[in-house]
């Protein structure tokens, strides 16, 4: 049951964007997450739309993939647009009680919730065309300059992969202990919250023991095929820029300073 | 020249309380001699806690001798400077596949080893390849491990070493946690390693079935070596072994209750096809 889990959403495709460099695509999500809360104004809205659904378009990922994304915030972005809808002071539209909506209400709540659901699909993107593997190299490479003010970037990436490599392990586990405390009458589904959290303790610990041991074991075997921290350490899948990279880093720059270029003089001028 | 020469060699566990005084100190190899010559199938035998562990990390410099001292391929462990080259030359597989495997593909498992030790990057890729295909393992180099099979798994844990280009492979129980189907594949592995690449092969196990090809084999007990021998030598003596709380492959063992019931069959007989030999003789 609990084998069903997926983690790292990986859409495999044979697209422009998955064989982009996962830094390049670190920063873009970045820059695209904020020009959508800088921007202002129908215009720049139009201009992230059309980015958005035109790097959908090139990453050959099924536009219902990125829409999954969206079903866990649901509850998040009615809260975010009932809060913004109904709390914002401003020009009274409709007024019921205490509650009132405002022309500003209106228009907020549905900025707000553009904004999270091109939150959501934006980083999407970059989650299904990019392996677990390849974000934490990126990430790693990334960040090098860091480490320089002594920040242990190598152990922090060597940490994440090894994580990513035990949660299904570790998941796994969890599942074949609850069947052996199910088999001996644990109870894990029927009760209220307290009682349900108490019958997490009997699966929780052996579950603990078990990652110590694993982490234990880990360590000495990476120790005996000779691992000694980033020093000295070469790598077998470098990451090179080329010709695609660099065109990305022009087309998204182009792209943030042109939503700049909306905010500003649009906001200032035309309006 | 010799590829492990262990001298005198003592490991002890020491417990401690809370206070830091000794509480109990449990000597898990009592003045081991070992001396094993390049190109070698030695197999290690011994019951639960009988030290056969401890001795193995000792090879690979993951636990320090307390006396005595333990040369890999002429040198020192005991030496800080020897540390990298003692495991680069001595690379050890451990029991659970899981725990050992470090990457989540399996090519990139198989590279860490010389990322570590600094190999250029296409170097890596000639040593990943090659090692994979030793253990014919090459045709799952984009699969997770996590969709592998226990004696596959083992088998990239093999080719991960490998890797290292290491003169000798010593395995603490590779097959403990396999289903029968994988601990043959992993045995195959292993020999050919040894036929094929000329590895020093030093399998640490509790199967009897598995340790009938050995050139050498080693039985500890309680932290000592207590036989020593050709597998002849060593299952000739089902009693002793009997002692030391260990099992003999069943083909000797059969050999053995008939020569006790009054057949006329020598002792030390490992192979199924040896047995039907000598009955056959008889019979006729």
């Amino acid at each position: 049951m609990l084998k069903d889990i997926t983690l790292g959403q990986y859409y495999p495709a044979k697209s422009v964007i998955h064989q982009l460099d996962p830094r390049v695509k670190l920063f873009g999500t970045m820059l695209f997450i904020i020009s959508l809360f800088s921007f202002r104004g129908i215009p720049a809205f139009v201009l992230a739309t059309i980015f958005l659904i035109w790097v959908i378009h090139i990453s050959k990922v099924p536009f219902s993939y990125m829409v999954k994304g969206l079903k866990s915030i649901v509850v998040l972005m009615i809260i975010t647009g009932l809060f913004n809808l109904f709390l914002t002071p401003g020009e009274v539209l409709v007024k019921f009680g205490i509650f009132k909506i405002t022309y500003e209400g209106i228009s907020s709540a549905v900025l707000m919730v553009v904004r999270l659901m091109y939150l959501i699909i934006g980083t999407s993107v970059m989650t299904l065309t990019t392996t677990p593997n390849q974000l934490t190299d990126g990430l790693e490479k990334a960040l090098m300059p860091f480490s320089k003010i002594k920040l242990p970037v190598h152990e922090i990436a060597m940490m994440m992969s090894i994580a990513l490599r035990f949660i299904p392990i570790l998941i796994e586990e969890t599942d074949k202990i609850m069947k052996a405390q199910m088999a001996r009458g644990a109870d894990f589904e029927n009760g209220n919250l307290l009682k349900k959290a108490k019958a997490m303790v009997p699966l929780l610990v052996p579950l603990f023991v078990s990652a110590f041991r694993r982490a234990n074991d880990l360590a000495m075997a990476m120790e005996a095929r000779c691992y000694h921290g980033g020093s000295g350490r070469t790598k077998m899948k470098p990451l090179h820029y080329d010709k695609t990279d660099k065109i990305a880093y022009v087309t998204l720059i182009s792209y943030f300073a042109l939503m700049l270029v909306l905010r500003f003089v649009w906001v200032k001028y035309i309006v | 020249m010799s590829i492990i020469e262990a001298k005198q060699l003592v490991h002890e566990y020491i417990r401690r309380d809370e206070e830091g005084n000794v509480e109990s100190i449990q000597t898990a190899l009592d003045h081991v001699d070992l001396h094993v010559e390049p190109g070698q199938f030695i197999a290690i035998l011994g019951h639960n806690g009988s030290g056969k562990s401890t001795l193995a990390k000792h090879i690979n410099a993951l636990l320090m001798p307390n006396e005595g001292t333990l040369y890999v391929d002429g040198k020192d462990t005991k030496d800080e400077k020897n540390i990298w080259d003692v495991r680069q030359t001595a690379g050890m597989v451990f029991q659970n596949p899981d725990n050992q495997i470090i990457a989540s593909v399996v090519e990139e498992d198989v590279g860490f080893g010389p990322e570590n030790i600094g190999v250029p990057t296409e170097e890596i890729w000639q040593r990943v390849e090659k090692s994979l295909r030793s253990v014919g393992m090459w045709e799952y180099r984009a699969h997770s491990p996590n969709k592998l099979s226990g004696g596959q798994k083992q088998r990239v844990a093999i080719a991960g070493v490998m890797a290292m280009q290491p003169k000798c492979i010593v395995l603490d129980e590779p097959t403990a946690m396999l289903d029968p189907c994988g601990r043959k594949e992993v045995l195959r592995a292993v020999h050919e390693l040894n036929r094929k690449c000329g590895v020093t092969i030093i399998l640490i196990t509790h199967y009897m079935e598995e340790v009938v090809d050995a050139d050498q084999i080693f039985v500890m007990d309680e932290g000592h070596i207590v036989m020593q021998g050709t597998p002849k030598k060593i299952f000739s003596d089902v009693e002793q072994l009997k002692k030391y709380r260990l099992d003999v492959p069943q083909i000797t063992l059969l050999a053995y209750e008939l020569k006790k019931e009054g057949l006329p069959i020598p002792d030390g007989i490992l192979t199924r096809e040896e047995l039907v030999k000598i009955l056959e003789q008889q019979v006729k």
